[in-house]
């Protein structure tokens, strides 16, 4: 890659002062987060806290209102379509429900990036892609199509499509989410050791507190808008403040409430009977 | 299905579609039968065309030959002109023909009637006939017929 | 009340002003295809080829039943002999086009708008996205190219099938001279009057359709019910546009004459 590396060498991805907004909901307020390069960076938070909008500001596919997206020393939000599109080309990918094209086997599924944005011949095509099929555990399932493989096979998949790029880094939006624990020790395995094998940076997003914890080297926790806490895994699993714990023990009260607003239940039942 | 086997059914899809195109314009349409090879213009003027339209055929002996590319109205003399183009091999038509709007059947359209006169030159490009006659409008017809009946009656 | 009308007038022009920039991106996507053909084969396979059966089905079915209604009418007045003539104009200038059209709304359109949704709903454009490929160029493009490539052939064999249709119930089973149907069909079909304006009907149809379908589709919103909705939004605007262009383009081609 002849990507120029300029400014903060430190941080892969350096999101300044965002502020975004859904119509009149605000999801980002003045936000700022950094993702360490080389390193596991584990975002959690519950859900509809913006998660997943924060990755389309990192690809450059949604804009904030304000600040800054810098990645890799490029600011994304402000770029040229061509010039983002060639800065995708160092980022891979891991959509949540995977997003493999429907109408292509596995193997061209891999092949797909390779063959759309490189010249390289056939031969060595089926090479590279049969390594990080290999890699996945997936090099004999080459001939099925997506319809025909396993929630846990189809996100293999999708991880040997989003690295084949040799990316700088790599996006998991919730990969973890709705599968078995042996499907789900595979994917913490597999994000783990494509990060320490390739010197990639990685980002994943997830509300699974034990395998996010697990693989993180840092972890940043969202919440109303902002950064509730940072720092390393241990430190998260010790550090005392209400909204942290609550998230982290999984108890149903807390600063997050159980209920929805209302008024007042004892009045709604025994106040006068309405229509 | 192999790759190779939807591009041979795509293949034949567009070739059985550009076929249809073709049928429509040829067997359906008279692409095929109005394309008269070389032809040449005369010019007739008329009294009254009638119906007479652009495109309706120019026929020799009842046999068609070629058609009316152009109507218009001479501002001399309040008479119709009329473009008459007549296929090339037609060569030999003599310069005193006649031009006659006839119908076909008795609503049919109108369409021009050639009748061969007897001088040894013959018609060319931009050629004049002379001898014309005009459509017969019904209306004229009747008027002329009752006048007639009125006249003989008063003899 | 006036309030709401106004709304629903505003929300219905940004949708047409969204539509629009979309159909210029997607025109400009459309210089890519030349570099993909393999992209445009797939779409004429799944537009073209899957529609053929029900085109030429429909296409000889109407045209037997109007050899039927228009031989009882024109033996009336005596001139069954027109009626090779009267199947062919009508289904030249109008019920070829149209009805094929309307076949190719509910077949193809339909089916390209529920795809598109699905790959929408699947994250799978934005996976495109971000695989650094445009969607315009993958995936928008080439179904609209394919789309305006097949509906004036689709059109042209539901007239052929028609006239087909007409020829068989009317020489065969109701005895009109076979020469005569022949003759007074080519006779009264003009090449450039009627099947040169009913193709550039079935042109305009063609692009049309499809970029109601695929706009729907990339519009939709991600979840199945959003999908299902915008399927059944493409069938019913695509039909209407066809009909208000028909009226437009009829009124326009033969409005002089």
């Amino acid at each position: 890659m002849a990507e120029t590396v300029s400014g903060d060498s430190e941080n892969f991805v350096d999101l300044r002062d965002l502020s975004f907004c859904y119509g009149s909901r605000v999801i980002f307020d003045h936000f700022s987060l950094q993702v360490p390069r080389g390193k596991v960076t584990v975002i959690m938070g519950p859900s509809g806290c913006g998660k997943s909008t924060l990755l389309g500001f990192i690809g450059g596919r949604q804009r904030p209102q304000s600040g800054k997206v810098i990645v890799n020393g490029r600011q994304v939000n402000g770029l040229a379509k061509r010039d983002l599109y060639e800065l995708r080309k160092s980022m891979g990918m891991m959509f949540q429900n995977s997003a493999l094209l429907t109408d292509l086997d596995v193997f061209d599924n891999v092949a797909f990036p390779l063959r759309t944005h490189t010249d390289l011949p056939a031969t060595l095509i089926r090479k590279l892609v049969l390594m990080k099929l290999q890699q996945v555990g997936l090099r004999g399932a080459r001939h099925l199509l997506p319809a025909e493989l396993s929630g846990g096979m189809t996100r293999r998949v999708a991880l040997a499509r989003a690295v084949v790029l040799d990316p700088l880094m790599v996006m998991y939006d919730e990969p973890f989410t709705g599968l078995d624990p042996v499907s789900m020790g595979v994917i913490v395995k597999l994000i783990r050791e494509l990060n320490d094998s390739l010197c990639m940076t990685s980002v994943v997003v997830t509300h699974d507190v034990p395998e996010g914890l697990s693989i993180a080297d840092r972890v940043y926790l969202l919440g109303a808008g902002n950064v509730v806490a940072s720092g390393d895994p241990d430190y998260m699993r010790t550090f005392d403040h209400p909204v942290v714990r609550q998230f982290i023990d999984g108890l149903p009260d807390g600063p997050v409430a159980y209920h929805y607003p209302a008024e007042d239940y004892r009045q709604e039942l025994l106040g006068r009977a309405q229509p | 299905m192999g790759n190779r086997a939807v591009e041979i059914v795509v293949g034949l899809f567009v070739a059985t579609g550009l076929a249809a195109l073709v049928v429509l314009a040829f067997r359906v349409g008279n692409l095929g039968s109005q394309s008269d090879g070389p032809n040449y213009t005369v010019i007739a003027y008329f009294d009254n065309i009638g119906g007479l339209t652009v495109k309706a055929p120019v026929t020799l002996a009842g046999v068609r030959i070629g058609r009316v590319t152009n109507i218009d109205i001479d501002k001399e003399n309040y008479r119709a002109r009329v473009e008459l183009s007549i296929q090339k091999r037609i060569d030999n038509l003599p310069i005193d023909s006649s031009a006659a709007i006839l119908t076909s059947g008795l609503l049919g359209a109108k369409y021009v009637g050639l009748e061969p006169g007897a001088e040894d030159s013959n018609l060319k490009q931009g050629s004049e006939i002379t001898l014309t006659q005009s459509a017969i409008v019904l209306e004229n017809l009747i008027g002329q017929f009752l006048y007639n009946q009125a006249d003989g009656k008063k003899k | 009340m006036l309030a709401s009308l106004g709304a629903r007038l505003l929300s219905f022009l940004h949708r047409m002003g969204c539509a629009f920039v979309f159909f210029l991106n997607s025109l400009r996507a459309l210089l890519s295809v030349f570099g993909h053909f393999s992209l445009l084969i797939k779409q004429l396979y799944a537009v073209g080829v899957l529609t053929l059966l029900i085109i030429l089905v429909s296409g000889l079915f109407v045209g037997m039943v109007l050899g039927f209604q228009g031989y009882n009418t024109l033996v009336d007045f005596g001139a069954e002999s027109s009626l090779g003539l009267m199947v062919a104009l009508s289904l030249t200038r109008e019920l070829g086009p149209v009805l094929a059209a309307l076949l190719f709304a509910g077949r193809a359109g339909s089916a390209l708008t529920a795809e598109i949704g699905l790959m929408k709903a699947t994250e799978q454009l934005a996976a495109m996205e971000m695989m650094a490929v445009d969607p315009f160029e993958q995936v928008i493009a080439p179904r609209l190219l394919a789309g305006i490539i097949a509906m004036p052939l689709l059109a042209a064999l539901f007239t052929v099938m028609g006239v087909y249709g007409g020829y068989l119930v009317g020489v065969l089973q109701l005895g009109v001279d076979s020469g005569v149907f022949l003759s007074s069909m080519q006779h009264g079909v003009d090449f450039y009057d009627d099947i040169v304006t009913g193709v550039i009907k079935s042109g305009v149809f063609g692009v049309t359709i499809t970029w109601i379908a695929v706009y729907e589709g990339y519009d939709a919103v991600p979840t199945s019910e959003g999908v299902a909705k915008a399927t059944t939004r493409t069938v019913v605007s695509a039909s209407l546009a066809i009909l208000g262009l028909d009226y437009l383009l009829t009124a326009m081609m033969f409005g002089g004459a």
